[in-house]
């Protein structure tokens, strides 16, 4: 381009700042990628994100029980809390998903026990895997489940259909404010039907 | 095209070469500056006609002209386009064309930077605007991009993430040529504290977008790794949290608002003062006022966040700390009162924008102040009630500030002045059809109405008919702006070196329009009043 000669302009400290800036530009970029990490250590510290404990952490079923036994809960007769059960199936599942009981009332600390029905509409068999989450957040850490469907991968044979069953306990230590919970399972195909032809062909 | 448009308009610049390759070739901060306004331009009339279509689907109840799907997609790509599209490179275009005039410098720093980062701007529009037009159509889950339906949606999904990568790195590099430009370049005798208000809110503004720009290409990147790569950031199914998305997204987010404001901010404070007639009062509690909302952007940004489950203490936190923001909002609020105060003022159109600027931002930013409590927020969160506060900050806000400016400087830029009878007409109309239009949203919101939806209960009709016609009226009014200022580029009175008398940055001491380079020596700063009216006339 034909342009008038620019005087040269004071340019050795340029390098420097436009150096620290772009520091700044890549700290900020792994500062994001960090929060990961952060948040989920944050959210399990806290038990803010209506994880409850044993699927977030995929802590097996002893580990709760242990857990349960250490700390056995008196039954709070005084008060009754709500428990709803919802269940989605995500896309690219072709299943159907139903709480066989829609809501349950119940004393904190008492054991219970809720059941979905799933049924595989394809003519594959398929692995899902359940994820559950708790509403309020706060609530989640008071939720104890000693068993669960959600603990492991379930495999349903073409057009089966299971009744898959949950244990749970409310803990008595749950804020009085909380009246009602929510349970909301989402269902996901996990792998790919190879595996799961076999698993249901060695069961 | 614009560019053949501008080009036809400019023979006058000297020593610029000619033809569409000087607009490609570019490298010159007045041709750059010029082009980002075009662009601009471009993008808001562009976005705009989408809410003329989302007004006239919200003209009366029930479903007339878009399926829902297709009205998502309308409300979405008109936040994007007029967040990225229209207000931030405009704001970019005001900074190359007045950064460097106003600290005396020849040029940019990195003058061959910048001709990058605007021309990786149209590639960016395009994809976005192109969205339309590939099967699925564009995206439709809100301009904050939340999953998982950001993660669930068709190809136009990845052409917007692509989009927003290349936008995101347009502005890095924008805002580090600005940051070096102003550190390092700044006339002699210019010192930190004796720069124009202008360009102390453009170097606080550069230092946020280099800060938070790379937090949302980071969250992006998780979209697209969790849509095309198996990761589960954001996908509860590996064990991820929707909600860790919108963290990232108003970690961003917030300080991206004030990305879009603080400019404004700028340009209201050289304004105000040239027509008061009269230095700027508090100068340096300005600059301390900027610098303290940028810092404060910083922890507030869950304040969009407080229905999703936060513990009290949380709440509580970002309930009192975005509260505190209001305090230096307060304090230009009150400057640019105090600047008015027996100030022997006259209402020519950059004033009037101006002055309807610091009225109508104040009841944005009350209505912020409403919004950020949180028992009051858990009711009005995705109602029209934030529809009209975000529409006060951001259109009568940052919007009528640009148009202001426009008008402020075309007569320098140009060398013409625009037609003032032409430019009050446009004021009024759209302070009026502003108001018309985005006022009812309140006491829609109020009411419940919520937002993102294309049909809504009877109730609503009568205000949303009131507010479709303001709408209408402020879209048709914006035509009269475009050929205000194409007439301006055209022709016109000379306007002279200095056409506002209360003037006193440097760019005034250049001719109108300036020379293709200016300042080719750096002017000595003791002589021209460099301080921007902070020195009493
Ligand atoms: C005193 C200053 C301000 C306060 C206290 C404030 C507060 C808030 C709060 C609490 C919300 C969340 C509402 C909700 O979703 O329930 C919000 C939303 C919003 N604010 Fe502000 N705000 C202020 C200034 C601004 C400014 C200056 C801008 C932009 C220039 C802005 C742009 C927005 C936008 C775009 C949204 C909506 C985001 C969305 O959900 O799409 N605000 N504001
Ligand atoms: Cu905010």
């Amino acid at each position: 381009m034909s342009t008038p000669a620019i005087p040269s302009l004071p340019t050795p400290n340029h390098r420097r700042l436009v150096g620290r800036l772009l520091l700044v530009v890549a700290l900020s970029f792994g500062f994001g990628f960090a929060l990961v990490p952060l948040y989920d250590a944050f959210c399990v510290v806290t038990g803010l994100n209506g994880k409850t404990a044993g699927a977030a952490k995929g802590i097996g079923i002893g580990g709760i029980q242990q857990q349960v036994a250490a700390a056995p809960s008196p039954i709070d007769k005084g008060r009754i809390v709500t428990v709803e059960f919802i269940g989605t199936v995500m896309p690219g599942l072709p299943w159907d998903m139903q709480p066989l009981i829609s809501k349950l009332d119940l004393h904190p600390g008492e054991l219970q026990q809720a059941m979905y029905r799933v049924h595989n509409r394809s003519d594959q068999p398929i692995v899902g895997q359940a994820i559950p989450s708790v509403s309020p957040g706060l609530a989640a850490q008071y939720f104890h489940k000693l068993d669960c469907f959600c603990f492991a991968q379930q495999t349903l044979a073409p057009g089966e259909t299971k009744d898959l069953p949950l244990t749970f306990i409310v803990k008595p230590e749950i804020d009085r404010d909380i009246r009602t919970i929510t349970l909301a399972y989402a269902f996901f195909k996990a792998a790919d039907s190879k595996s799961a032809t076999k698993r249901v062909a060695t069961r | 095209m614009y560019t053949a448009d501008t080009a036809a308009h400019h023979d006058h610049a000297h020593g610029a070469p000619r033809g569409i390759m000087r607009w490609l070739t570019s490298t010159n901060h007045k041709d750059i500056g010029t082009l980002y306004l075009w662009f601009s331009l471009f993008m808001f009339f562009f976005a705009g006609a989408l809410a003329m279509l989302i007004r006239a689907e919200l003209f009366q109840p029930g479903l007339q002209l878009f399926q829902p799907a297709v009205f998502n997609q309308l409300t979405t790509m008109h936040g994007l386009i007029m967040i990225f599209g229209a207000i931030m490179p405009s704001l970019v275009g005001f900074a190359n064309w007045q950064v460097p005039l106003m600290i005396g410098a020849s040029d940019m720093a990195f003058p061959r930077l910048n001709n990058w980062s605007f021309w990786l701007l149209p590639a960016a529009g395009l994809l976005l605007i192109a969205t339309f037009f590939v099967p699925g159509g564009a995206i439709a889950g809100g301009w904050t991009m939340y999953p998982p339906l950001y993660i669930q949606g068709g190809v136009a999904y990845d052409m917007s993430i692509l989009a927003i990568h290349i936008l995101g790195i347009s502005s890095i590099m924008g805002a580090i040529n600005i940051i070096v430009t102003i550190l390092n370049l700044r006339a002699p005798g210019m010192t930190l504290m004796k720069m124009p208000l202008f360009v102390w809110t453009w170097l606080i503004t550069a230092f946020l977008l280099v800060a938070v720009m790379p937090v949302l290409a980071c969250a992006i990147t998780m979209l697209l790794t969790d849509r095309h790569f198996g990761t589960h950031f954001f996908d509860a199914a590996g064990g991820g949290d929707a909600v860790m998305f919108q963290h990232l997204f108003w970690f961003f987010g917030h300080p991206e608002v004030y990305i879009m404001i603080l400019p404004a901010f700028g340009i209201v404070s050289t304004i105000i003062p040239t027509f008061a007639r009269k230095p700027l009062f508090g100068y340096v509690s300005m600059v301390y006022a900027v610098a303290s909302i940028a810092f404060l952007s910083f922890i507030v940004w869950a304040h969009h966040m407080f229905t999703t489950g936060m513990p009290v203490g949380g709440q509580l936190f970002f309930m009192y700390t975005t509260m505190l923001i209001a305090i230096p909002t307060g304090v230009k609020v009150f400057n640019w009162v105090a600047t008015l105060w027996r100030g022997s003022i006259t209402f020519e159109t950059p004033m009037l924008f101006a002055l309807a600027f610091v009225f109508l931002f104040t009841i944005g930013g009350f209505s912020g102040l409403v919004l950020s409590l949180v028992p009051v927020d858990i009711q009005l969160q995705d109602t029209y009630y934030v529809v009209a506060h975000f529409h006060y900050v951001l259109f009568s806000g940052s919007a009528m500030a640009i148009m202001g400016g426009i008008y402020y400087w075309l007569p320098k830029w140009t060398g013409h002045m625009y037609d003032e009878t032409l430019g009050k007409i446009h004021f009024w109309l759209t302070a009026i059809a502003f108001n018309i239009t985005f006022f009812p949203m309140h006491f829609l919101g109020l009411a419940g109405m919520p937002r993102r939806i294309p049909d809504y209960a009877l109730q609503f009709a009568d205000f949303n008919m009131i507010s479709s016609l303001g709408g209408f009226l402020l879209g048709a009014s914006q035509l009269l702006f475009l050929y205000t200022v194409i007439k301006c580029v055209r022709g016109g009175a000379p306007a002279g070196n200095k056409p506002w008398d209360g003037a006193d940055t440097l760019e005034w001491t250049q001719t109108s329009p300036p020379p293709y380079h200016s300042f080719v020596t750096p002017p000595q700063i003791k002589l021209v009043r460099g301080r921007s009216h902070a020195n009493a006339r």
